[in-house]
């Protein structure tokens, strides 16, 4: 794999998604170049600390859930709130955006990543981990289309192979990787400052 | 989601300056990146393949645009969204207008108004209703001519009825609705004092006075620079001490008007007008 520039690093999960995502949070070095968003499926009007449970991550402090048109900052790791899209401003800044659900999902992982592809292309890259629909799906091929990295989790090591296999069925250059190759991306893009 | 025709940034302005030139509608200071979505999203429905498709149906089909301006705001709504904000309305906000001996209340971008009524049912619990009056504008005339008929979604009132349960509600919440066939109707009692009419917050101006303004999840589609305008649109049709509510993910911390304000529930984010 090429060295790129790498500026944001966006993770979509559902069922079976959170122990995953907080070991690749695990393993993020104190210090990082580049910006991480979560979009993790999650029930809508009930009071979730989703935030202060991945805060609790070693070496990541305050998994922030961004407001509406805040700046988007290196070294951070922000969670896309509950009950909204997450979307991203060209001048690099969030909006949130209250429109349908598709695919039955708000956050849409697939809005995100596309959002992230749009505006960060080659810096980007995309990691779809386990679920149990299609969400995502069109996300990573966006990313890749836009010329960033696109990563699913390998079917095999998923609690819920659903998503990552759909995934990888419609985008034969994503990288199917087990979570400790994940990892070790993740630790790699660093050295790579 | 099907991604569908992406315009590029300059075919966006064009698209704009048309539907301003032609219809009037101003969608300059929105949000780019929602705006692009949701034009790819009408495009998609309506099987249009190009530019030029749209711009042609934009310039010879009326009836196209409104659907098109249907179909291009969000009109997505919910009673009782958020619940602990409407617990936070009735513990800290509606005791301190009670004061007044007439109560005058601004949802701006009502859309299909779930939350106005949600406000009316609150005021009911707190004695208020009959000395208030409740205006509620949007953008859409097709949202306020579905406001006016009370309809609300019957697949939905088994999540708004734990939502009212969850804020506080110590009602049966059916009662507050007949049912008719797939739709639910919000009783005529708790409808008949708000007066539901077109507004744009990117042109029109004050128009009253207001003791509590909520305009929630509005202006997440707007920029920075119209949601300026809208604030000091709020804080100039607001009473001294007047109660500003906006949604949950929404901050007036990078606003023009933030030394205007205090907050008055840094969580459901409620803030009130200085003086």
């Amino acid at each position: 794999m090429q060295k790129q520039d790498i500026k944001m690093v966006v993770i979509g999960g559902s069922a079976g998604s959170l122990p995953v995502v907080m070991s690749l949070l695990e393993a993020l070095p104190e210090i990082f170049s580049f910006t991480v968003v979560i979009v993790i499926h999650r029930s809508k009007n009930v009071f979730s600390e989703m935030d202060k449970l991945l805060s609790h991550i070693r070496h990541v402090q305050n998994v922030h859930e961004p407001d509406d048109k805040e700046p988007i900052l290196a070294q951070r790791v922000y969670l896309a709130p509950q009950n909204y899209h997450l979307l991203i401003e060209p001048n690099k800044t969030f909006s949130l955006d209250y429109s349908e659900p598709i695919s039955f999902s708000r956050p849409s992982i697939d809005v995100t990543f596309e959002s992230v592809a749009q505006v960060y292309a080659q810096q980007a890259v995309g990691i779809l981990l386990s679920g149990a629909n299609t969400d995502g799906t069109k996300g990573v091929s966006e990313v890749i289309r836009k010329g960033g990295i696109g990563i699913v989790q390998d079917p095999a090591t998923a609690e819920y192979p659903i998503m990552p296999h759909a995934a990888l069925l419609q985008n034969q250059s994503a990288l199917c990787l087990p979570t400790s190759h994940i990892t070790t991306f993740l630790k790699q893009l660093n050295d790579n400052i | 989601m099907d991604i569908g025709y992406r315009l590029t940034d300059v075919e966006l302005d064009e698209i704009i300056q048309l539907i301003l030139q032609k219809y009037g509608y101003d969608f300059r200071n929105y949000a780019r990146t929602s705006l692009t979505r949701r034009i790819a999203r009408c495009m998609n429905i309506a099987n249009l393949k190009t530019l030029y498709e749209l711009k042609y149906n934009l310039i010879n089909e009326p009836s196209f645009f409104t659907w098109f301006l249907e179909t291009l705001t969000v009109n997505v709504t919910e009673m009782f969204r958020d619940p602990l904000f409407y617990k936070d309305l009735r513990e800290k906000v509606l005791p301190a207008l009670a004061s007044y001996p007439i109560i005058k209340i601004w949802h701006a971008g009502c859309a299909t108004g779930e939350e106005v009524f949600s406000m009316s049912i609150l005021l009911h619990e707190a004695g208020l209703l009959n000395r208030t009056k409740l205006y509620a504008t949007d953008l859409n005339p097709a949202n306020l001519e579905r406001a006016r008929k009370g309809i609300i979604s019957m697949e939905q009132t088994k999540e708004y009825t734990i939502n009212y349960i969850q804020s506080g509600g110590k009602n049966d919440f059916s009662v507050y609705y007949t049912a008719h066939y797939q739709s639910a109707i919000i009783r005529k009692e708790f409808r008949s004092n708000i007066l539901f009419a077109q507004h744009n917050l990117a042109v029109d101006q004050v128009f009253n006075e207001f003791q509590l303004i909520c305009c929630r999840n509005v202006m997440i589609y707007f920029n920075r620079e119209l949601q300026n305008h809208v604030f000091k649109l709020f804080y100039n049709s607001l009473s001294p001490k007047g109660y500003l509510a906006v949604g949950i993910k929404e901050s007036l911390l990078f606003t023009d008007v933030k030394e205007q304000f205090e907050s008055v529930s840094a969580a459901t984010r409620i803030y009130r007008r200085k003086n």
